[in-house]
């Protein structure tokens, strides 16, 4: 049944290859997200069976991914439906539907792989299914941002499969015989060579990282998501950046079975230090609200570095930011796509008073900023201030400090550019596309910034309870 | 077998370094089909015959001796170049760079602790120095092609460290590590295409618009 999660997206993206009817090929993406979407709701309650393979075989950490990637992916297929239907005379899609298809099941497979091997053919799967969905408005803008964000991740990874290969030649050095199996490797761990590991994880990091975003290996992403349409920009923002991070965690876990995890989490620190001060430097006088997002998405990977990087109950404030931060990002590049489509325009010289014009759209990516940058009651504040409460408990008061100096920075930051855009008046000379809000692009935003107000309010004991099973996953192996 | 492997890594070497002097590109690509033809007798002489490594020999030489460099030449064919013209670095100043980044991945080798079956071999030298020799084709050239050839290399060094893990990797893994490798030229090789049709040049300095 686990299987089934992979092989599903890929079925109907065969499917959608034979299809000639046009809306029925859009209709594919929500019918499968929803499929998609309650097998994982049947894994993550326990009703789905273990594969019997074992390669395939959902743990905790990769359930929450899986959770976080299957909900945005139903959202923001049922948003692709009208999306697809407005383009039809100029970019039809007879290529985004099958390459999307296929991203939702790379997506999947690096969520359940328990081989390291079969987590990099995922990881990697993805990049190129989404070379295709990035170059969608086929311009010179957008082939630059692809040309980038191949070239720039696909390097990335390559460099994480030689850390996958050290990690595995380091585990040679006990004796044991070579496997790229993550159980294996997790027992064969304490044994193993330090500086192959060492250097494995470096690697490793830095190939994820790169995937991931953090600084100063983001340097693709505001291009990509700056030309990419916004659902491919949500699927990106929340989805693979978390599957990514997955790959990291991996190897943070190695670490820990070995007894390195210090080293691990200084390097993880720094980076995501390193990260929230170039989002915090980039957000601010951002004219371009897409480019802003990605800086915030940059930042967003670099409080989950810091949650990880110090451990403890910030790592549950991680886990927890992970899904907070999957869901809000979906939120904000849906609604600013329908900004985009009323406005003919991203630049905020060109986009004023966006609350009386598309008034539902508007309104939610208000509520998404605010909920990015952490304000109460939304699931960020409290997972925010949870990494904030575990860095002070550790002891780190500086970097405490210093998270919330940039934290504040970045609000401060954003908010110049998302304020303007959504008040005032339109004045005349703006142009305008004539397109005003509609049920079906509103609801997928609406439904993501619903459940992550939810999340502030009120958290389920069995999604706590996966945070924390989560979280111990990359703690010291008891 | 060991002088055997030996002399096959010499000879990968040696190709990074005509790669790195080249400046016709047909060369290049030529060079670079060869370095994959020759790394894919490695898991012949390593792990000696049988069902798993023929796979993957067979595998590897097909893709990057045979189809990658059809791809690009097809590519260069299409798009009329041939030169590679002012790189951002001379061609003499990579082959020093080159060396360097050689030297270095020896002496870098000499600190990592090998298994002791491995011990005497060139295989993670030549490795490091075929990643770093990738690296180098992809920060100091312009053409868009010569970067996928940077990549490419890049690739291969880590193919010539996979060789010695390879019993580790499962076939299909394996097929499906190449056949991605495949997939992401074979994207690159559209991307390239559209690159050409929008802005007739392949130069990517001409890819300059998106920064802030």
């Amino acid at each position: 049944m686990l299987v089934l999660l992979i092989v599903l997206p890929l079925a109907l993206a065969a499917l959608s290859l034979v299809i000639p009817a046009y809306q029925g090929r859009s209709w594919i993406l929500p019918v499968g997200g929803g499929l998609h979407l309650a097998l994982t709701l049947a894994v993550l309650t326990g009703h789905v069976a273990p594969s019997g393979l074992s390669w395939i075989a959902a743990d905790a950490l990769g359930r929450l991914v899986l959770l976080a990637v299957s909900l945005l992916f139903f959202l923001c297929a049922l948003y692709a439906v009208p999306y697809l239907r407005f383009h039809r005379e100029d970019r039809g899609n007879r290529i985004i539907v099958p390459c999307l298809l296929v991203f939702l099941s790379a997506m999947t497979l690096a969520t359940l792989a328990r081989h390291l091997g079969l987590l990099w053919l995922g990881v990697e799967t993805t990049t190129v299914s989404s070379a295709p969905l990035i170059y969608y408005n086929r311009n010179r803008l957008s082939i630059e941002a692809t040309w980038k964000y191949l070239l720039i991740c696909s390097v990335g990874i390559a460099l994480a499969m030689l850390g996958i290969l050290f990690v595995a030649y380091s585990a040679l050095h006990g004796g044991a015989p070579v496997s790229l199996q993550l159980d294996d490797l997790l027992r064969e761990a304490p044994y193993c060579s330090r500086p192959w590991l060492h250097a494995g994880f470096v690697f490793l990091l830095v190939g994820f990282g790169t995937k991931m975003g953090l600084a100063p290996l983001h340097t693709w992403k505001p291009d990509a998501y700056g030309e990419a349409p916004a659902l491919v920009g949500a699927l990106l923002a929340g989805g693979l950046t978390s599957v990514a991070f997955l790959g990291i965690l991996r190897g943070v876990q190695i670490m820990g079975a070995a007894g390195d995890l210090a080293v691990a989490r200084q390097a993880l620190l720094a980076m995501g230090l390193l990260s929230l001060l170039l989002a915090a430097v980039s957000v601010i006088r951002q004219p371009d609200v897409k480019r802003l997002l990605a800086y915030s998405s940059v930042e967003n990977m670099g409080i989950l570095a810091v949650g990880v990087g110090i451990g403890g109950v910030a790592a549950f404030g991680a886990m927890f930011h992970l899904l907070n931060n999957a869901l809000t990002k979906g939120g904000l590049f849906l609604s600013v796509g329908n900004i985009q489509r009323a406005y003919s325009s991203k630049h905020i010289s060109e986009v004023r008073g966006a609350l009386s014009r598309v008034p539902v759209s508007a309104a939610l990516f208000l509520a998404g900023f605010l909920a990015i940058s952490g304000s109460p009651p939304f699931g960020p504040f409290l997972s925010e201030f949870t990494i904030v409460r575990g860095t002070f408990l550790a002891g780190h008061y500086v970097v405490g400090a210093v998270f919330l100096l940039l934290l504040v920075t970045v609000f401060i930051g954003m908010g110049g550019t998302v304020l303007p855009m959504t008040q005032g008046e339109p004045s005349a000379e703006l142009a305008d596309s004539g397109y005003r809000d509609t049920l079906l692009p509103v609801l997928p935003p609406l439904l993501l910034l619903g459940c992550v107000l939810l999340l502030g309010l009120y958290l389920p004991p069995k999604l706590r309870d996966l945070f924390h099973r989560a979280a111990d996953l990359v703690e010291v192996a008891r | 077998m060991l002088e055997v492997n030996n002399i096959l890594l010499l000879l990968v070497i040696l190709i990074n370094f005509f790669t790195l002097g080249s400046a016709r590109l047909g060369a290049c690509i030529r060079a670079v089909a060869l370095q994959g033809a020759i790394l894919s007798l490695l898991p012949l002489t390593v792990h000696g015959l049988n069902a798993h490594s023929l796979v993957l020999s067979g595998g590897a030489f097909v893709l990057k001796g045979v189809f990658i460099p059809w791809l690009l030449f097809r590519a260069i064919r299409e798009v009329r170049i041939r030169r590679e013209v002012e790189p951002r670095i001379g061609f003499v100043p990579t082959m020093i760079l080159g060396a360097l980044t050689t030297a270095g991945s020896f002496i870098f080798a000499g600190y990592l602790p090998l298994a002791t079956e491995h011990q005497g071999t060139l295989f993670i030298p030549t490795a490091l120095a075929t990643l770093f020799t990738g690296f180098l084709l992809l920060i100091t050239r312009r053409k868009a092609i010569t970067q996928v050839l940077g990549y490419l290399m890049l690739e291969n060094g880590i193919f010539v460290f996979a060789v010695l893990l390879s019993t580790a990797m499962p076939l299909m893994v394996e097929a499906g590590v190449l056949l991605d490798l495949m997939v992401a030229i074979f994207v690159m090789g559209i991307v390239l295409n559209q690159i050409n049709r929008e802005f007739a040049t392949l130069n990517t300095e001409r890819l300059s618009a998106l920064k802030e």
